[in-house]
C-alpha cells in the first residue's frame, strides 16, 4: 500500500504524456487543432465526436452507436449506465483503442487515434490506457505477478524494475500475498483486483473499466471500487460502465446511454482542481 | 522487448501448458523417429542382401521345379535323388564339385516337454553344408554313411538349440520329430539372415532319414549343385542343364520344366524383394510423417481459440504485433526443435536393435528429411494461426470462438 502510494506520487497525472515518444508525432499529424494550453482550459483526455458504430451491413446491420459526442477532462470519474445492448461496451472498446468506429472522430489527449499506425496504437494501449474487462481476461496458467508484469514487459522495462512495480501494484489492490497464485487459484474478486493492478501498473492517465464489478459479490465490489476511487483521488481519469446505481454513485459524472445515444449527462461531484492548472491561472 | 525477453516469454508459454507442449513434442518425436527408423530398416535389409551376394561368391546352383507336365502325354519331370549320380559324373559334368538333393519340411520338435516348430527341417547330403556355407560349431556333421544307413541324426541351428535345450548341451540328446526320435549330433554356426526367415532356426538331417520318417519318398524340393569355383559356375550351369534335359527326356528345351539358378540370380530376386520392401517402408514412413504432421497441426489448431484470446489480451495490454508474432514463432520453434531432436535420438537408439531380423542402417538424408518436414510443419502451424490472430483488432481476437 505504502509502496503504491509512493509510486503514484512519483508519477504526476500527465506522466503518460512524457512516456509516449510518439505523442509529438501524432500531434503534428493532427496539427489542425489549436493547442489549448494558453486558453487556460486544459485539453480533454477524451474527445469523441459523433461516433457511429454499425455491426454488419444491410438488413442485419446493428447500429450499436448512433452518434455519440463526449469530452472527458483530466481527473474526472465518469460512470456510464444503460440497459443491456445500449452500446456501452462498444463505446468503451473504441475508447480503449481495442476497436475502431465506423465513423466519427476520437481524440485521445488531442491525438487522432484513427491516424495511428499499429505500432503507435500498441504504444497508446500500453502507456496511456489501463483497461479492466468484465471477464477479467487474465492470461491462464500464469501467476498473478507475471500477469501484472506483462504491460511493463511490453513497455520495455527491465525485469527487476518490472517485478518491483508489479509487486507494488498488487499491494495496492491488497493481493501482495497472492502474487504466485494462478488465475484459477483466485476468487473472481481477486482475479478482478489482479486485472485492476495490471491496468494501473503502467500508471496510465486513463483507466477504462467495462462492468468491472458485474461478476462480483458485494465485498469484492467494494474492494475493487475502493481501488478505483483511490486511483481517481490520485489524479487518474476513470471511465466505468455499470449496471448498479450504487456503483455509479462513486463517480463524479453520470452518463446514460439508450440505443446508442447519450440521453443524460449529469455531474454528481465537481472536477478536482488540477494543481498545475491552478498555478497557470495564478500566473 | 528484446530477443532474450521474447525467448523467455516463449519458454514460459511452452511450460505454462505442459500437456499441449508434451503432445506436440510427442507427435513430432513419433513422426521423425518413424521415418528415420523405417527407412533405416529398409536400407538395412537391402544392405544385407548385398552383403550376402558378395559373401557367398556365386559358386552354387539351385535346381528347382520339376513336377508333372499336364500336356497330352503325362510325363514325370520330378526331381529325384536318382538324378544325383548323373549330375555328379565327372565325365559329363567336370565343373560340378558336389550335388546335394534337398527336401524341406516344417516339423514340430520336442525335447523333454519343450516343443518348438522348426520352419526349415532339411533332408540332404553332407555336401550341402559347404555348398550353403554352413559350419558346425559344436559336435560334428553327418556323413555319407549316415545317409546310406538312413541314421536318424540331426544338426540344429543355434536358434533351434536355444529354444529346445536352453542351457542344456544338445549334443547326443534325443529329440522327437513328429513322433520319431532323432539324435542331435551337432549345432550349426551362426549365419547372417537375408530377410524374414531366421537362418539359424533350421535342422539338417540325412535325406534318407527325413524321407523315411517324415516326408515320404516324393520329389525333391531342390538340388543344390556346387561348382568347382566361382569362375566355373556358368560352365557348370550349362552341363547341369544338359544332363537334366537328357535324363528327364525334355524335348522342348526352350521351355524347360525346371530352373537352374545361380546364387546371384537367386539373390537378385531377393534384392528385388528388399527393394520393394524399402519402397514400402518409405511409403509407411511418409504416412507416419503425415500423421505426425497432422497430429502437430491438430494440437496447434485446437489451441487456436485459447491462444487467439490470449493474443487479444496481449494486444489489449499494448503488445505490438511483431512482439506477439516473435513469441509464438519462438514457441513453435522450441517445440519443433525439441520434438525433432528427441525423434532423431529415439531413432538412433532404436536403430541399435535388430528389427524383424534386420539390422537397421540409418540413411542420413532421412534424418534431414524427417526433421526438416516436421520442423516446417511445426513452425507453420505454430505461427500461422498466431499471425492471423495478431493481425486482428484486439476486440476481435478477444471475442474469437
Ligand atoms: N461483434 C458484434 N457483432 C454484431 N453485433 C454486435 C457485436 N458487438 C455488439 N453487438 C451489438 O451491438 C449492440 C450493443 O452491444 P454492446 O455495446 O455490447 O452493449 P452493452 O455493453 O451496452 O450491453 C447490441 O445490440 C449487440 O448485439
Ligand atoms: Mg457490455
Amino acid at each position: 500500500m505504502r509502496l503504491g502510494r509512493r509510486m503514484s506520487a512519483n508519477r504526476p497525472a500527465d506522466a503518460g504524456r512524457q512516456m509516449n515518444p510518439d505523442r509529438q508525432g501524432g500531434h503534428t499529424v493532427t496539427g489542425n487543432r489549436p493547442v489549448p494550453e494558453q486558453s487556460g482550459l486544459e485539453r480533454p483526455v477524451l474527445d469523441v465526436r459523433n461516433l457511429i458504430k454499425t455491426y454488419g451491413a444491410g438488413e442485419t446491420a446493428v447500429h450499436a452507436l448512433r452518434g455519440v459526442s463526449l469530452t472527458v477532462q483530466r481527473g474526472d470519474y465518469v460512470a456510464i449506465m444503460g440497459s443491456s445492448g445500449s452500446g456501452k461496451s462498444t463505446l468503451m472498446n473504441i475508447l480503449g483503442c481495442l476497436d475502431i468506429p465506423t465513423s466519427g472522430r476520437y481524440l485521445l489527449d488531442g491525438v487522432d487515434v484513427s491516424r495511428l499506425s499499429d505500432r503507435q496504437l500498441a504504444l497508446v494501449r500500453n502507456r496511456r490506457i489501463g483497461f479492466v474487462f468484465q471477464s477479467f481476461n487474465l492470461i491462464p496458467r500464469t501467476s498473478a505477478l507475471s500477469n501484472v508484469e506483462l504491460p511493463l514487459a511490453y513497455a520495455g522495462l527491465k525485469s527487476a524494475e518490472r517485478r518491483r512495480r508489479a509487486r507494488a501494484a498488487l499491494a495496492l489492490v491488497g493481493l501482495a500475498d497472492r502474487e504466485n497464485h494462478e488465475p484459477n487459484q483466485l476468487s473472481g474478486g481477486q482475479q478482478q483486483r489482479v486485472a485492476v493492478a495490471r491496468a494501473l501498473v503502467t500508471a496510465p492517465a486513463l483507466v477504462l473499466a467495462d462492468e468491472p464489478t458485474g461478476n462480483l459479490d458485494t465485498q469484492s465490489t467494494a474492494d475493487v471500487l475502493g481501488v478505483l476511487d483511490r486511483l481517481n483521488r490520485s489524479g487518474r481519469t476513470i471511465v466505468l460502465i455499470t449496471h448498479e446505481p450504487d456503483v455509479a454513485e462513486h463517480a463524479r459524472r453520470l452518463i446514460r446511454l439508450v440505443d446508442g445515444r447519450i440521453v443524460q449527462d449529469a455531474r454528481q461531484a465537481p472536477l478536482p482542481q488540477p494543481r498545475h492548472l491552478a498555478q497557470a491561472v495564478d500566473a | 522487448m528484446n530477443l532474450f525477453e521474447t525467448i523467455r516469454f516463449a519458454i514460459r508459454g511452452v511450460t505454462a501448458n505442459k500437456l499441449r507442449s508434451g503432445l506436440t513434442v510427442l507427435g513430432m518425436l513419433i513422426g521423425v523417429a518413424a521415418v528415420i527408423l523405417l527407412v533405416a530398416v529398409g536400407n538395412g535389409s537391402a544392405k544385407q542382401v548385398q552383403d550376402r551376394i558378395s559373401q557367398l561368391g556365386s559358386s552354387t546352383l539351385t535346381i528347382s521345379g520339376g513336377g508333372r507336365s499336364t500336356g497330352a502325354t503325362t510325363q514325370d519331370f520330378s526331381l529325384t535323388s536318382s538324378l544325383v549320380p548323373a549330375l555328379s559324373d565327372h565325365g559329363t559334368a567336370p565343373h560340378v564339385k558336389s550335388v546335394s538333393p534337398v527336401v524341406t519340411t516344417s516339423e514340430d520338435t520336442a525335447y523333454e516337454g519343450t516343443s518348438h516348430t522348426v520352419p526349415q527341417f532339411i533332408g540332404t547330403y553332407p555336401s550341402y553344408l559347404s555348398a550353403e556355407n554352413y559350419s558346425v560349431a559344436k559336435g560334428s556333421g553327418f556323413t555319407q554313411q549316415d545317409v546310406d544307413e538312413a541314421r536318424k541324426v540331426v544338426l540344429i541351428g543355434s536358434t533351434t538349440a536355444d529354444d529346445l535345450f536352453g542351457t542344456v548341451s544338445p549334443i547326443d540328446q534325443q529329440v522327437t520329430v513328429n513322433g520319431t526320435l532323432f539324435t542331435v549330433i551337432g549345432v550349426l554356426g551362426n549365419k547372417d539372415g537375408t530377410g524374414f526367415t531366421d537362418p539359424n532356426d533350421v535342422a539338417l538331417a540325412p535325406l534318407t532319414a527325413v524321407e523315411e520318417s517324415l516326408t515320404g519318398y516324393g520329389p525333391l524340393n531342390q538340388i543344390i549343385v556346387q561348382a568347382t569355383s566361382s569362375d566355373s559356375v556358368d560352365a557348370a550351369q550349362t552341363e547341369v542343364t544338359a544332363i537334366l534335359n537328357d535324363k528327364l527326356h525334355v524335348t522342348d528345351t526352350a521351355n524347360e520344366p525346371f530352373r537352374v539358378l545361380n546364387a546371384a540370380q537367386l539373390l537378385s530376386t531377393q534384392a528385388d524383394t528388399a527393394q520393394t520392401f524399402t519402397v514400402l517402408l518409405g511409403a509407411v514412413a511418409g504416412i507416419s510423417l503425415l500423421v505426425g504432421g497432422i497430429g502437430i497441426t491438430n494440437i496447434m489448431m485446437v489451441t487456436v481459440t485459447e491462444r487467439t484470446r490470449e493474443i487479444g489480451i496481449r494486444k489489449a495490454l499494448g503488445a505490438p504485433r511483431r512482439t506477439v508474432l516473435a513469441q509464438f514463432l519462438v514457441e513453435a520453434t522450441v517445440l519443433s526443435v525439441i520434438g525433432g531432436l528427441l525423434g532423431v535420438a529415439a531413432a538412433l537408439i532404436g536403430s541399435q536393435f535388430t528389427i524383424v531380423g534386420v539390422k537397421p542402417v540409418v540413411v542420413p538424408a532421412s534424418i534431414l528429411l524427417a526433421v526438416g518436414v516436421s520442423v516446417v510443419i511445426g513452425l507453420f502451424f505454430g505461427s500461422y494461426p498466431a499471425s492471423r490472430a495478431a493481425a486482428l483488432r484486439p476486440i476481435e481476437a478477444l471475442r474469437y470462438e
